[in-house]
């Protein structure tokens, strides 16, 4: 077990705890990079695809995770995002100027969408964002002169500094590129007065407005930041897909990113990513197991969206860490070990807070 | 006469209820002033008027010469107010150190870019931070539970973090909802104990709610009881203890059995 003795404030705001960790997360940067040169085709596509998932999973974890408020219409950001970047591409504007241009639209739609929509919060909110995002799946559909309705838009081939970014190992790096740049503000943003700002709103809003948080502000910005991290994950799902058809950015995905965000486990950036990855297998590991399943199940329409539904139940249950609560329970097992008890991995019983001041 | 706070005519009302109804009072810099009352007096209704989380339905609320009856609630900790809650609202899912950073927040003066590119400007500023609440924590010896999460801590720990947090705004005016509430008979006495030393050594005006006399007593300069959201009595606390009106809200009709 490693102790950590804090000799210095510059290491309270780190980005990395100790140099375990540096050197651990560049082992698997490492690893990462050297993949399409080792896998097939289909797996550098698949783990493209978890990095695209990923990039939205962060984004709303900073939205849903550190700032307590709920979002249902997250594929519509996604839509949103692809969308301009597709668009503007066709128009023979660079790959280098369409994805940050996609971002940062996407970001100031969120801004747009957080505003009025603040007064409000848990079920209500969760409403509102889910009928903004039908709303906006009807005009990628109805919009055909620029969206192309349900005949569907293909992608251009995106060019970086003269270099087709095509294919599977394209999208494989530069998502791996926009995941590492919106972690690393992710990170800088949770160790800010503005991550903190967020802790506050989320844990207690009265609170936060009496130590000076502007609520209004912080969240519309909190809103924009997600909506705009989104925004680059939906860039880059468009030339995953390479065929955008208005279809696709509909509840459900909005449910798997959720999903992403409650499996992963709440509040953490590791969770965002962990619960990408198992967002993104699901549906393989249903592929393989589809035939060999009894009574005919696994022809059942609508199998997928009931077991992302059902699973999600389950973690809220049983599991509300996520993967993450699992694997700092684990980690805890072993450094405690043989000295783990039944209470160690419980919470104090919280003491009962006012409801008057909401 | 060098009145820090004044409070002129309050009022509000919630719906038919006149929940604080023309109160005046002033307290000057440098004392502590404590508001008494039996439930449901409006004392932490006084309170959640100066920090503007209700509007008042009448009435004037001056702090340092300047007119903060309609300042928006997020302003007032900018200002020098801080205050601590009745049943704690401390930030549940992160560390003490986190909650008293959150504390620190009315001074940070980062822009939005440098905070996401984690420019030099915000390192400096984020140690400045750190340093600052670093001297909270000594004052309040609360060293070994830094790391904690707040929702592993004893809740008379929490008590004192949030104590904490209201100081790392820097105020020139603390309001103390209750500090001794749900407290045992030793933690109120340390209670006592640090209220006095804030006023001594930090010099910070403290204005305190509270139902333990015997915390009252100790550390009070001037007291104010009130009923039915109506001031009874205004004095030292040995006058307001002793004060006909105030025995009978306390123990009930006194002075009519005599009659």
């Amino acid at each position: 077990m490693r102790y950590l003795f804090r000799t210095n404030y510059k290491q309270d705001i780190r980005a990395w705890r100790h140099s375990g960790d540096v050197f651990w997360y560049g082992l698997l940067i490492a690893t990462i990079m050297i993949i399409p040169f080792v896998l097939g085709e289909f797996y550098v596509g698949e783990m493209g695809g978890v990095f695209i998932f990923a990039i939205a999973g962060v984004g709303l974890m900073l939205l849903v995770g550190y700032t307590g408020l709920i979002s249902l219409g997250h594929a519509a950001f996604l839509g949103i995002g692809a969308y301009v970047n597709s668009v503007l591409l066709s128009h023979g504007i660079p790959f280098v100027i369409t994805l940050p241009v996609a971002g940062i639209f996407t970001a100031i739609c969120g801004a747009a969408i957080g505003r009025p929509t603040l007064r409000m919060s848990g079920l209500y909110l969760a409403i509102a964002t889910l009928s903004f995002g039908s709303i906006v799946g009807t005009v990628f559909q109805k919009w055909t002169a620029v969206t192309g309705g349900f005949d569907g838009f293909a992608v251009p081939t995106p060019y970086v500094f003269g270099v087709s970014v095509e294919g599977a190992t394209g999208v494989y790096y530069t998502s791996f590129a926009v995941l590492l740049f919106v972690l690393w503000m992710s990170i800088n943003l949770l160790r800010s007065p503005i991550g903190r700002a967020m802790v506050a709103i989320r844990d207690s809003e009265v609170s936060a407005q009496s130590m000076g948080i502007h609520l209004a502000k912080y969240k519309t910005l909190v809103f924009a930041v997600s909506a705009g991290i989104t925004g680059l994950a939906g860039a880059l799902f468009a030339h995953y897909v390479r065929f955008l058809a208005p279809d696709a950015f509909d509840v459900l995905l909005s449910v798997q990113f959720v999903t992403i965000v409650f499996v992963g486990g709440l509040g953490s950036l590791r969770g965002a990513i962990l619960g990408a990855i198992f967002v993104r297998l699901l549906p393989q590991a249903i592929a393989i197991v589809r035939d060999d399943l009894p009574f005919g199940i696994g022809r059942l329409p609508g199998l997928e969206p009931s077991l992302f539904g059902l699973i999600l139940v389950l973690v809220i249950l049983f599991q509300p860490g996520g993967i993450n609560g699992l694997w700092l329970k684990t980690k805890l097992w072993f450094q405690a070990f043989p000295f783990k008890r039944q209470t160690s991995g419980r919470r104090q019983k919280s003491y009962a807070r006012s409801e008057r001041l909401r | 006469m060098t009145a820090l706070f004044e409070a002129k005519d309050i009022s509000v009302r919630f719906g038919g209820i006149r929940a604080v109804d023309s109160v005046s009072f002033e307290v000057e810099k440098g004392e502590i002033y404590s508001i008494i009352g039996p439930n449901g007096a409006g004392k932490t209704t006084i309170f959640n008027l100066i920090s503007r989380i209700y509007n008042t339905t009448d009435g004037q609320l001056l702090f340092d010469g300047k007119d903060i009856t309609r300042s928006p609630a997020y302003t007032i900790a900018g200002l020098g107010i801080a205050r601590t809650f009745q049943n704690i609202e401390l930030f549940t899912n992160a560390t003490l150190l986190q909650n008293l950073l959150i504390g620190r927040h009315c001074h940070s003066t980062v822009g939005y870019l440098s905070q996401i590119a984690f420019l030099p400007s915000n390192r400096r500023a984020e140690i400045q931070h750190r340093e600052k609440v670093e001297e909270v924590i000594e004052f309040l010896d609360l060293q070994r539970y830094r790391t904690t999460l707040i929702a592993n801590l004893p809740y008379g720990v929490r008590k004192v973090v949030e104590l904490g947090r209201a100081l790392c705004t820097e105020p020139k005016l603390l309001l103390l909802d209750e500090p001794s509430s749900g407290l045992n008979v030793e933690e109120t006495e340390g209670m006592g104990f640090w209220i006095e030393d804030i006023k001594k050594d930090l010099g910070i005006t403290v204005i305190m709610v509270e139902h333990d006399m015997a915390l009252v007593s100790q550390v009070s300069d001037r007291v104010m009881a009130l009923n039915y959201g109506k001031v009874l009595a205004m004095g030292t606390p040995h006058e307001v203890q002793t004060h006909p009106e105030v025995v009978r809200a306390y123990i009930g009709g006194e002075s009519e059995v005599d009659a």
